[in-house]
């Protein structure tokens, strides 16, 4: 299991960069009166057959060759739903994946979101090829973070060098601040 | 909200250094396992002391990447270090802590952290 849900997005983003996508987005959205934590992670990878799609909540189900089972879908699955929430998994063969997850925001079995921007600056500086559109929303306040927006501007100095990995740090820091205004969700 | 304005601001002074970092084959490659497996035993703890390490001493030698599950889940997190020419160490059981270990044994002086590598602890 995972101890933050941070961790789950880290986890579950390696499967669309693993079906090669090359744009990932990722919403994070709390929605205080509605008492939800919504998570969506969106890919233009291979996609899954109505069959792979079948199979892919079950723990029982991998391609991957090194290991026998995958957890990565069933223990995200597992968090929202020990919630009373809900997931969804929308795929379509050479068009993508999307994969949304629901929480309870106040249930007690819900676990903390934790360190997110940890998260986003890991995939962005360690998949330099693939773009990601990152949206946090807070209530009526939200900010995103897009990579083709910094591409624009860098040229091609990479976003891995030290100062842009740094610029990224404090890009999400002090816009997740201004959005929920330290909240600890 | 943070301006792109620095952004350009670090475009700017990059653009006029000469040779920007790029992956040549004298580099040492580092490599974190982030699989289910890695990141829900504490990889990415790991991969962020590494990078984070390795910037602040300035190894402009050594890049970081990532890797899936090689299959030994139970030693996980698990960190390789492929230097040119020299054979691949593999460290497990990882945390923060022993990863600067490693940047500042291995990674500066050349000398791997013997009681950290898979071949030690499998005995
Ligand atoms: N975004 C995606 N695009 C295409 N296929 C996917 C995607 N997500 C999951 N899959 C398929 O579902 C399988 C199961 O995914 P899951 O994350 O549960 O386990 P895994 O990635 O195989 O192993 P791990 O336990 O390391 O996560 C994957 O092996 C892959 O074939
Ligand atoms: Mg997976």
């Amino acid at each position: 299991m995972m101890t933050e849900l941070s961790l789950n997005v880290l986890d579950v983003a390696n499967n669309s960069i693993r079906a090669g996508a090359d744009l990932i987005e990722i919403i994070v959205q709390i929605q205080r009166e509605l008492d939800t934590l919504t998570i969506t992670i969106a890919d233009n990878g291979c996609g899954m057959t109505k069959e792979q799609l079948q199979k892919v909540e079950d723990p029982f189900f991998t391609t991957r060759t090194t290991r026998k089972i995958g957890l990565g879908v069933p223990f995200f699955k597992m968090a929202a739903l020990s919630t009373g929430g809900t997931f969804r998994i929308v795929s379509t063969v050479g068009v993508g994946t999307t994969v949304i997850a629901q929480f309870k925001l106040s249930h007690i079995d819900r676990m903390p979101l934790g360190d997110m921007n940890s998260t986003i600056h890991t995939l962005i500086t360690l998949n330099t090829q693939i773009n990601f559109v990152y949206t946090y929303q807070f209530d009526c306040n939200q900010f995103t973070l897009n990579t083709r927006e910094f591409r624009e501007i860098l040229n091609d100095v990479p976003l891995n060098s030290p100062e842009v990995s740094e610029y990224i740090k404090e890009f999400l820091e002090e816009n997740q601040n201004e959005t929920d205004g330290g909240y600890l969700v | 909200m943070k301006s792109l304005e620095e952004l350009k601001a670090i475009r700017e002074k990059m653009q006029g250094q000469i040779g920007i970092r790029s992956e040549s084959s004298d580099q040492t490659r580092v490599i974190v396992g982030m699989a289910t497996c890695g990141i829900a035993s504490g990889a990415r703890p790991v991969l962020t002391a590494l990078s984070d390490a390795i910037q602040t001493k300035g190894l402009t030698n050594v890049s970081v990447t990532q890797t899936g599950c090689i299959g030994l889940c139970q030693y996980e997190p698990i960190v390789e270090v492929l230097e040119p020419g020299k054979d691949k160490v593999t460290y497990v059981k990882m945390t923060p802590e022993k990863a600067l270990e490693v940047v500042e044994q291995h990674l500066i002086h050349g000398q791997a952290v013997k009681k950290y590598t898979i071949s030690e602890i499998l005995g």
